[in-house]
């Protein structure tokens, strides 16, 4: 494994392009974006301000830069670096920007989510859709690009319109039986739209594209409800994490649970893998010398019996307690599941989508912070805010120390979609950790520090 | 003078009754009259009596104190201290026996008076201390009787206090009922209010929004703008279209456009799953004709249920379905012909598979050495057969010997019969030598022969044996059956017996077919030991790697193998790659072939995984 040098960053911002060839990066104002293979800085545009929020188009031509508190967006072409486009939303303000999976639209929320403006790059045309909700999840395309849902309340009534994103024209409306909507998911086929209320009410009503409502299920009630939901890749199972501490897997064919996954605060089953991440105690070899200031390495070692992990007392008089399944993702070949509960913040629950069960829990010395797949295969990706990342991959698993100078904390983390790179997000800088090193791009590799072992 | 004999008479008469009677008196019931005097005297006044006795007499009254006590002790029932007197002026003489009489009576009396006495005081003193010890008593019991009281109104008043409480805290809890009550009506109400002020504060928040909406959009802020270099072309090339009724339709027909494809790419998937669970079916339906059909003559010719026609049903149908046209018959049909005979079979196998659990358990019961018989004739059959086998080679050998005496004599010419002389010779080696083989073979068959018919005629012994003791057994059987009817007194003793007797003959039923059963655990272990040291040895060489990275493969192997040997294979595959990515970083061109390789596996493995979820 080897790490590329330190770049600069400022507010997370680093995302690779969808094809896969650049990586654009902000340090305040400057939007910097480098050739993924060498490293070599491509193009640097300058914006307005302090950059917010950036996103790629999905034909990896254009990005745009949001600057919220100006109420700007700025977009840039990778093709010609001297075109420009600046939308102004004025004193209306600006709390969102979105690009349209065409890549010639942009979607911009006003404050207040007075409404939200689709201003095309083609055409002087402006659409406006009025009464957006303002909640976690309002808007979802689906994969293929092809409709939109958006979330909207009208009446003191939670209502999905459905738009055909080609000409922004509403194909379907309907009303949802929802108390207060938090969230709307296409899964991946795009036919069928989840929607979910708020947490105070544990409720999942599932749509069909031409809004025929096919089921609604609901797991308990008088208790906190749906905190996070994710479809599968294959669109098979929707797992709804929830503040009781469960995963319920619906099926495609019935809308009926199969399974709970349930989070205990010990894993009994001598079964499962429980993987510990332990400090190292360092040994000085013969051409060592210790170094006082680097931080401790760590191993996973093997757990056996029952492993009691390490849970929180939430603060049951404040809001948004920290329990219940917070993080949900599957695996891009549908056999893992990997969750975090809350109130269990250092242990990722991996679970057998197969066989549905349990697989292996790992557990970190600090709360993770986040985790992501490898988009190619069944391999984990998790960062807790330390110097450190871990990965998982079903024969095993490896905390790796990120070699940089100063204090590199990975505070979040991105795959490559070949599965080749990470992008490692600290607060002020970023790196890329390679997994795999090929013959045709050695030119990178004068600019890779090699991993000390 | 008969009036005065008569007057006389009676007096005297009287008289002596009198003293008869006090004599009587005395004679008859001194105690009484001891406790009498018990009761009167007492020590002081013997004491007054005795120095009365001083003064009692002197010189002068010896006379009258002699005539008192005279008269006192006449009184008293005892004879006249004087003689008879003759005369009436006569003086009366004082009789000393009499008076020694009275002494001696009067101390006896007196010693008898004072042993009674001794006896009634000790018998006080006794009763004194018994009323002691009852009075102790009964001040005890008196105490204790106290206590309990006391006790009894304490635990009075607990109860009474207790009730006091339940009854207080059954209020309480009524009145927190209540106030539960009263807490839910205004949270219910709370609600409701809360409710219909959100849906006010809603409208106002719309309304305000609306408000906002049109001052901020209406007011033509020049600042809400695009500025743009140039407008670019859409992403697929074409132009924009203008929005119509058209365009419309059009997006309701892609839309179900798109749910039909799903449902159609759905309805595919179902297909081939049924597809699948039909071939299955269908296979095992197969597999159980197949199954089934040898056995069917037996239970045809016990025909003791009604297997044989379901049989041929199934024969019927099996035909039928054979025929590939039912693959693409509707699937009700299909379905329900299917279903319908594998039910069928599925009947008759069950049915089967009891039978045979009920042979089983038959065998078990009848006996063991049933199974004995069969191996016996299947050593007979195999002897026979190795008989005749050497009854060929024998005919073989002599075949070859006759040709060989032939071609010996057939044989002239020299320089031929040398050529052949040679390849006789050769041939002749090679005879010989298939000759002793064929010897040594006839010899193996003939030990073979011995040790089975030893066998044979050890089994046939133990039979006998067995025979023998089952005769002998039933024979006591019977015997205590007798036994049992004719003598009621010894029937629990014998039937215990019996009992017993039974139980060991079970036992030993049973202990015999387990020996089997080790024999194939010890077969089960070489193997399982042998996968996993198959799959340890990997481990130490992937595991340098491991080390020099601080990975836990090591563990994870090791963890891995413990859990399931079957699946080391592929994960160790997985696993060489994993370790092989984390050591690409200190030699990072020399593996990356060997990589590249291990990762082709990988995926391929995966690969072959994905369709199945």
């Amino acid at each position: 494994m080897n790490f590329s040098e330190l770049f600069r960053l400022s507010g997370l911002l680093s995302r690779f392009s969808p094809d896969g060839k650049y990586l654009a990066s902000c340090v305040q104002y400057r939007l910097v974006v480098r050739d993924v293979n060498t490293l070599q800085i491509l193009q640097l545009y300058t914006c307005l301000d302090q950059i917010q929020h950036i996103e790629w188009s999905a034909d990896s031509l254009f990005i745009l830069c949001a600057m919220f508190r100006r109420g700007l967006v700025q977009v840039w072409s990778l093709e010609q670096p001297e075109w420009h486009c600046k939308i102004d939303e004025g004193s209306a303000g600006l709390v969102a920007s979105c690009w349209s999976p065409d890549g010639r639209h942009i979607l911009n929320t006003t404050e207040f989510h007075l409404r939200i403006t689709v201003w095309s790059l083609c055409t002087k045309s402006v659409s406006y859709i009025k009464y957006p909700k303002a909640c976690q999840q309002g808007v979802a395309f689906t994969r293929d690009g092809r409709y939109v849902a958006l979330a909207e309340r009208r009446d003191c009534r939670d209502c999905v319109s459905i738009f055909v994103c080609s000409d922004w024209q509403l194909l379907r409306h309907f009303d949802t039986d929802t108390q207060d909507l938090a969230g709307i998911e296409w899964a991946p086929n795009g036919c069928v739209l989840a929607v979910w209320d708020t947490c105070l009410e544990y409720k999942i009503l599932l749509y069909s594209l031409d809004g025929r409502l096919l089921s609604s299920y609901t797991a308990y009630e008088w208790s906190l409800g749906i905190k996070s939901v994710a479809w599968s890749p294959s669109s098979q199972f929707l797992a709804i994490g929830s503040y009781d501490g469960k995963v319920r897997i619906l099926n495609h064919v019935t809308w009926t649970v199969i399974t709970e996954f349930e989070h205990p605060a010990t894993v009994n089953n001598p079964k499962i893998i429980v993987y510990k991440e332990a400090e190292k105690s360092q040994k000085l070899g013969p051409g060592r010398l210790p170094r006082p200031l680097a931080p401790a390495e760590t191993k996973y070692e093997i757990a056996s019996g029952p492993v009691p992990l390490q849970t929180l007392k939430p603060v049951a008089d404040r809001a948004n307690p920290k329990i219940g399944v917070g993080l949900l993702a599957f695996s891009p070949d549908n056999y893992f599941l990997a969750t975090r509960n809350d109130n269990v913040p250092n242990a990722v629950w991996v679970w057998d989508v197969q066989k549905l069960r349990l697989f292996v829990v790992l557990e970190q010395l600090s709360p993770v912070r986040a985790f992501q797949w490898d988009p190619q295969q069944p391999r984990l990706a998790i960062c807790t805010g330390g110097g450190k990342v871990y990965l998982w991959s079903p024969v095993g698993c490896v905390s790796v120390q990120v070699p940089a100078e100063g204090d590199f904390q990975v505070l979040s983390l991105c795959w490559h979609l070949s599965g080749d790179s990470i992008i490692l997000l600290s607060k002020d800088h970023f790196c890329l950790c390679y997994l795999e090193t090929e013959e045709g791009n050695s030119p990178a590799s004068g600019q890779r520090l090699q991993l000390r072992a | 003078m008969g009036d005065w004999m008569t007057v006389t008479d009676p007096g005297l008469s009287a008289e002596s009754k009198n003293i008869s009677q006090y004599t009587s008196e005395t004679k008859m019931s001194p105690s009484s009259l001891y406790s009498q005097q018990v009761l009167c005297s007492s020590i002081p006044l013997s004491k007054n009596v005795h120095s009365f006795f001083s003064a009692f007499c002197t010189e002068e009254n010896i006379e009258q104190s002699i005539s008192y006590l005279d008269q006192e002790l006449t009184t008293f029932g005892f004879p006249s201290l004087y003689e008879e007197s003759k005369g009436k002026e006569a003086r009366r003489e004082l009789n000393i026996v009499a008076v020694l009489n009275c002494m001696n009576e009067l101390l006896v009396l007196q010693r008898k008076n004072l042993l009674a006495q001794e006896n009634v005081e000790t018998q006080n003193l006794k009763l004194g201390s018994d009323m002691d010890h009852l009075q102790n008593c009964y001040a005890k019991l008196k105490e204790q009787l106290e206590t309990s009281r006391r006790e009894m109104i304490g635990l009075q008043e607990r109860d009474r206090q207790l009730q006091c409480k339940n009854r207080n805290l059954l209020q309480l809890l009524k009145n927190e009922k209540d106030e539960v009550q009263k807490l839910q009506n205004i949270i219910a109400s709370r609600a409701t209010q809360y409710n219909h002020d959100m849906k006010r504060k809603e409208r106002e928040y719309n309304k305000l929004k609306e408000r906002l909406h049109q001052l901020v959009m209406n007011k033509k802020d020049k600042k809400i703008a695009m500025d743009v270099l140039n407008y670019v072309g859409r992403a697929d090339g074409k132009r924009g279209s203008w929005r119509t009724g058209k365009t419309e339709a059009r997006n309701e027909d892609e839309m179900y456009k798109v749910l039909l494809n799903d449902y159609e790419y759905r309805q595919k998937q179902i297909l081939l799953e049924n597809a699948e669970l039909k071939k299955v079916l269908q296979q095992m339906k197969k597999e159980m004709i197949s199954l089934l059909s040898p056995k069917k003559q037996k239970p045809r010719e016990k025909a003791d249920d009604g297997t044989g026609t379901v049989i041929s049903d199934v024969e019927d149908d099996a035909g039928e379905l054979s025929r590939e046209s039912m693959w693409d018959l509707s699937c009700e049909t299909v379905r329900e012909q299917l279903t319908n005979s594998i039910r069928k079979q599925w009947r008759i196998l069950k049915n089967h598979v009891e039978k045979l659990d009920n042979q089983v358990s038959k065998v078990h019961l009848e006996g063991f050495n049933d199974e004995d018989v069969i191996s016996r004739q299947d050593h007979e059959q195999e002897t026979e057969k190795l008989e005749l086998e050497i009854q060929q080679c024998k005919e073989m050998i002599k075949t070859q010997q006759q040709l060989l005496q032939q071609l010996a004599t057939a044989c002239d010419d020299d320089t031929t019969s040398l050529l052949r002389d040679c390849y006789l010779l050769e041939e002749k080696e090679r005879l010989k030598e298939e000759w002793s083989l064929f010897k040594e073979q006839k010899k193996n068959f003939e030990r073979e022969r011995r040790s089975f018919t030893e066998a044979a005629i050890r089994l046939g012994l133990e039979r006998k044996a067995f025979e023998e003791e089952r005769a002998s057994w039933l024979k006591q059987q019977f015997l205590n059956m007798t036994a049992f009817d004719h003598q009621n007194s010894e029937n629990m003793k014998l039937f215990s017996a019996f009992s017993g007797n039974s139980d060991q003959d079970n036992l030993t039923i049973h202990s015999r077919p387990r020996p089997k059963k080790p024999h194939s655990a010890s077969n089960w272990s070489p193997v399982c030991t042998s996968k996993l040291t198959k799959s340890l040895p990997a481990s130490p060489s992937t595991s340098d790697f491991c080390q020099t990275r601080s990975c836990v493969s090591e563990h994870s192997s090791s963890s891995v193998l413990n859990i399931n040997p079957e699946e080391t294979k592929p994960n160790q595959v997985g696993r060489e790659c994993i370790n092989q990515t984390w050591s690409v970083a200190s030699r990072p061109t020399s593996q990356e072939g060997c990589y590249s390789g291990c990762s082709l596996t990988y995926t391929n493995s995966h690969v072959e995984k994905d369709d199945l979820p």
